[in-house]
């Protein structure tokens, strides 16, 4: 995973860069608390650009960290998610909650 | 006859999580002799990580244990049976229903059987208490090139 944080717009960007499954969830979940916790952002934003695969581990895994954030007042975004993996999100309910900003607009793209 | 049996594999490995992986790209690649889109690809592999995941997490609750898979391939449908022989689940019709889970503590979310429910045509569950689980799941594969095949009455 890679991690950047915006100290300027308390935007943590947590860049997954392998598949998600139960196996590669403990390590994601573990990090990104971690970074959470430390950083209290006002934004989580997880970059799905380099995920090809995930299964219903990777849902846990979301609203997890979508209640952390929560907990401490921020808020949560995906982006660059493809459409195998939006199906899953859709199914799930959990869009009602976290917001998918497709490429371009995104706060991600503005601080780049 | 459309049912005639064309090819079967059989993959037996252990329950540990870095082997859910393994197992839905080995069942893709055995999978694409049937030249299935890109997206029916991804649908055979994420059905297969979820009952793999569920034998795991739910049948051997993360002890060692032995995963069975069983895939058949037909003119132009797949079958995958997984199987493991742990704990077993009790009340199958409870377990199926979306947003069950017996493990919320592990955020789980309940979504696995709808995820095989939606991305197969079919799913059958069987199960035993203290014997095991066996998911059945079947996909049918569009003929890709547009060319309707023929049906041949033997
Ligand atoms: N192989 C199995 N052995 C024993 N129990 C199982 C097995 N597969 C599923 N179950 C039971 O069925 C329930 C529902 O399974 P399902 O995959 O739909 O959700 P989950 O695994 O709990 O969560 P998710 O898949 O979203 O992470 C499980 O919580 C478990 O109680
Ligand atoms: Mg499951």
């Amino acid at each position: 995973m890679k991690v950047e944080y915006k100290k300027k717009d308390k935007l943590l960007i947590l860049k997954i860069t392998e598949e998600i499954d139960h196996h590669s969830c403990e390590k994601i979940k573990k990090r990104a608390d971690y970074e959470i916790e430390i950083h209290i952002p006002k934004k989580v934003v997880f970059d799905f650009s380099n995920v090809n695969f995930m299964d219903s581990s990777g849902i846990g895994m979301i609203i997890g960290r979508y209640k952390l954030a929560k907990m401490f007042g921020g808020e949560m975004e995906l982006i660059n998610v493809k459409p195998s993996i939006k199906k899953i999100l859709e199914m799930s309910g959990i869009l009602k909650l976290i917001s998918i900003e497709e490429t371009g607009g995104s706060e991600f793209e503005k601080c780049i | 006859m459309k049912n005639v049996y064309e090819n079967e594999m059989k993959l037996e490995f252990l329950s540990k999580s870095s082997n859910e992986s393994f197992a839905r790209i080995t069942v893709a690649a055995f999978a694409s002799q049937l030249d299935p889109s890109l997206e029916e690809i991804a649908d055979i592999k994420t059905a297969v990580s979820e009952a793999v995941t569920n034998c795991i997490i739910h049948g051997y609750e993360e002890k060692e244990g032995i995963i069975k898979i069983k895939c058949r391939l037909f003119a132009n449908s797949i079958e995958i049976e997984i199987s493991d022989n742990g704990k077993g689940i009790e009340d199958i019709e409870k377990a199926r229903q979306v947003l069950y889970t017996s493990k919320s503590e592990l955020e789980r979310s309940g979504m696995g059987f709808t995820i095989m429910e939606s991305f197969m045509d079919e799913v059958k569950v069987e199960s035993v208490l203290g014997v095991g689980t066996k998911v059945t799941m079947k996909k049918m594969i569009k003929v890709s090139d547009g060319i309707e095949e023929m049906e041949v009455k033997l």
